[in-house]
């Protein structure tokens, strides 16, 4: 990045507060607070979509899309410090959260680190412009954590591939436009040589969308069927079976979120988090707040709400500096996904007896009951607690490997259940 | 402690750590336990002269940070006392040290130089014993009466007391809280020595029995003392949990390296998912108690607005996840992680003893929810 000849942070936030000030309406209190709750309907939650789209663009009009992305595709070609201020002025305002994660992160990062310069060209800018929502194609029906078993398999066909098989707990899939997909190419080496990384248009013959609802009415992640879906060979990402060398880089992206100089994520949490302020509002409205347990309760929260969030700049200076290896993003995935939990589990306790029953009169101590139903979600999506804490002590702390039964033999021979175990 | 140290820094803490290998290697330490003081004189003072006790100081006073950030600076000699477990009373001279050198006018200016040259020990009358031990409760008295001030109460925990010749104490007065220098001999000042749980720091219980002092003894205004002692907690709480997570880490590789070379059915310890997961939660606590302690240095030594959240949180949350982590390097070790002989036990006692100085973590927990209560209207 060239130094110098680049706006300084300060001017910069103060022309993204004016701006942001000027242009985009400040948020309701409580908005986009609790886990994952259910939308209003489905013309709303395709209303929103359509409203973040809009906002990209007068991002993308304005100056301020993709403000660590290169010049060259349609960014500011800012630094991270830049993006970190325009994060912190955006607090309380809206702005396009479903595009965020996963378009820009681990999508578009994925594109900027390996895809040719064509398909930069092609897709950033349109990125940029909320043209192009993107979506992960990673999880399977039959993988859960072992997320290089993957069975969607990739057969080429003279300048084609042709896909076929599953994905799964992709969000918003059935109002999005690509999506980004790890499908098997050999099935005669071991699993993490035989995959390559594709990118298909979501909306097209051959892909069926399906929606799975979730046990609090959620209806956000899809799952897609693929039958014999046609992708040229210009829409593969990175080299035939070198897949896991582009998936590995995917997943830190994916841990490195909250960390990201790609996306916009207000200062004050993503959306779909219970954050200490809000419990203050649950305390007040369940009329506990002067209870002296209560604020201990209130306090653990916001203490864990500024230890991760200094947590996550101790590891992002890190990794930056090469001073901790990249695995150690695992770290924050763990802290986060444990902290996400305790924290719903504090504005449950808050709630009281309004976490059993409620009306939508009853304030911010409604929907907490149902917030707690899904504790766990901040400590499997993303990749399982489990799985990162596998990752720290193997890959950051060196300790022995898991015995595993894929290891060192072909895909194909690899039992996969009950039904071909041999 | 911070990812990267400014050279300047690096060699602070080089020195530091070298001179506290020498003096005081875990064999030492461990004999202090029948010592009254819990360090010796000369090891205090060579420990002034690498700058221990002059980071806080302005330097018109004769003291200076070495990055411009004295505090920060402070931090990282603190967290060399943690990893080593060794002894010397940082907390509390360092804090009344930059007491005087903020407050304290000329009246003072021959204590702080004697504490800058370790020639002179200063301990910090904070805390007061129960029914009045919640954070930031004061009953002590102090009374003016023509040109002296006269004290009336009980401070306790007092570290150092025992050695120190000169206390800080927080007084209430009619005026509101105060501060006062009192010198240990002063007539009516008993000073009681304490049990404690660590090897090296030793406390006591100091009665004010109308023990009169010259209003000379004030530091800063009469009654106008609340900012500065809520500025004395931050910087306590600010050291105290740099001191932690050096033990943190100090018990954190310790156990790691264990679980590397005992076997146990012929398989390192360190194979065992179970205990890989521990370690991984554990590993995950230290890196957040790292970059929790030094943000909040930083924030404190900058006077931002969220110091006083961020250091009740860095407290807190080393209060509570530095036990657990200490405790599970115990229970990983087995029966030898509980024994006098190992060395593990040191940095327990640290991270034990300092969970339940200047407020628990529950305490911070409720002090920040003051805090957060009223976010709205800072922002």
């Amino acid at each position: 990045m060239s130094t110098g000849d680049i706006e300084d942070v300060e001017t910069f936030r103060q022309r993204a507060r004016a701006w942001i000030r000027g242009n985009l309406a400040p948020l309701p209190a409580g908005s986009g607070i609790g886990v994952m709750r259910a939308g209003e309907s489905d013309e709303a939650e395709l209303a929103a979509v359509a409203r973040q789209r809009e906002i990209q663009r007068m991002f993308y009009d304005a100056g301020f899309a993709g403000i660590a992305f290169p010049r060259e595709y349609g960014g500011q070609g800012l630094t991270a410090d830049h993006q970190k201020a325009f994060s912190e002025e955006i607090s309380g305002y809206e702005y396009p959260a479903d595009i965020q994660a996963p378009t820009f992160s681990p999508c578009a990062a994925v594109l900027l680190d390996f895809g040719t310069e064509e398909q930069k060209r092609q897709h950033i800018p349109a990125i940029l412009k909320g043209e192009e929502l993107w979506m992960q194609f990673l999880s399977e029906p039959s993988a859960g954590s072992d997320v290089a078993a993957a069975l969607t398999s990739a057969v080429r066909d003279g300048d084609d591939w042709i896909l076929n098989g599953s994905k799964i707990w992709t969000t918003g899939a059935w109002w999005s436009d690509w999506g980004l997909v790890l499908a098997r190419t050999n099935w005669d080496v071991p699993k993490h040589r035989g995959l390559t990384v594709f990118i298909l248009p979501i909306h097209q013959p051959g892909i069926e969308v399906n929606r799975i609802e979730m046990l609090n009415g959620n209806k956000e992640f899809c799952q897609e069927y693929l039958t014999d879906v046609r992708v040229p060979d210009t829409d593969r990402i990175g080299e035939v079976d070198d897949g896991w060398t582009v998936g590995t880089r995917w997943m830190f992206h994916e841990r490195m979120l909250h960390n990201s100089p790609l996306v916009t994520i207000p200062a004050d949490g993503a959306r779909g988090t219970i954050r200490a302020t809000h419990l203050v509002e649950i305390a007040r409205d369940a009329g506990r707040l002067e209870d002296p347990l209560a604020r201990d309760l209130i306090g653990e929260g916001r203490m864990l709400d500024l230890v991760t969030h200094a947590l996550q700049g101790r590891l992002s200076r890190g990794l930056r500096s090469g001073r901790m290896p990249d695995q150690s993003a695992a770290i924050g995935r763990l802290f986060t996904g444990v902290t996400a939990a305790r924290t719903t589990t504090l504005s449950f306790n808050l709630a009281g007896g309004a976490s059993a029953a409620w009306t939508d009169d009853d304030g911010a101590t409604a929907e907490c009951g149902n917030d707690f139903l899904l504790r766990q979600v901040s400590c499997i999506g993303g990749g399982t607690t489990e799985m990162a804490r596998n990752v720290v002590s193997e890959r950051v702390l060196g300790m022995p490997r898991e015995p595993a039964k894929d290891r060192g033999i072909a895909f194909r021979d690899v039992p996969r259940g009950a039904s071909n175990r041999g | 402690m911070l990812l990267e140290l400014d050279p300047d820094q690096e060699v602070l803490r080089e020195a530091t750590a070298r001179y506290l290998t020498d003096r005081v290697p875990t064999e030492k330490i461990r004999r202090l336990r029948n010592d009254v003081s819990g360090f010796e004189a000369d090891y205090w003072r060579a420990g002034a002269e690498l700058g221990w006790t002059s980071l806080l100081v302005a330097e018109e006073h004769g003291g200076g940070s070495i990055s411009g950030a004295g505090l920060v600076d402070l931090t990282v000699a603190a967290h060399e006392f943690g990893l080593r477990a060794a002894p010397g009373p940082l907390v509390p001279t360092n804090v009344v040290a930059a007491a005087l050198s903020a407050v304290g006018g000329a009246a003072h200016e021959a204590v702080l130089a004697g504490l800058l040259e370790g020639t002179a020990i200063a301990s910090w009358g904070y805390a007061e014993p129960a029914p009045n031990d919640r954070l930031g409760t004061v009953e002590l008295t102090c009374r003016v009466e023509g040109d002296e001030i006269v004290l009336d109460g009980v401070k306790r925990p007092v570290e150092s007391a025992g050695v120190a010749q000169f206390l800080l104490v927080t007084g209430r007065g009619e005026a509101g809280l105060t501060q006062v220098l009192v010198p240990t001999d002063t007539p009516g000042v008993t000073v009681e020595p304490l049990r404690t749980v660590d090897l090296t720091r030793r406390f006591s219980s100091v009665r004010f029995d109308g023990a009169r002092v010259p209003a000379s003894a004030l530091v800063g205004e009469l009654g106008g003392a609340a900012e500065q002692v809520e500025r004395q907690l931050q910087l306590a709480l600010v050291i105290l949990s740099a001191e932690s997570v050096g033990a943190m880490q100090a018990a954190f590789d310790m156990t790691v390296q264990w679980a590397f070379e005992r076997y146990s059915f012929g398989r390192p310890l360190a194979s065992y998912q179970e205990l890989k997961h521990r370690f991984a939660d554990m590993k995950s606590w230290l890196e957040a108690a790292h970059a929790i302690s030094d943000t909040a240095a930083s924030a404190v030594g900058a006077e931002s607005p969220d110091a006083p959240e961020l250091v009740s949180a860095a407290k807190a949350f080393i209060g509570e996840y530095g036990v657990e982590l200490l405790q599970d390097c115990v229970q990983i070790h087995g029966g030898i992680g509980v024994t006098f002989e190992h060395d593990l036990h040191l940095f327990l006692r640290r991270v034990v003893l300092d969970r339940a100085l200047y407020g628990t973590p529950a305490e911070h927990r409720q002090r920040i929810a003051g805090v957060v209560e009223h976010l709205k209207e800072r922002a």
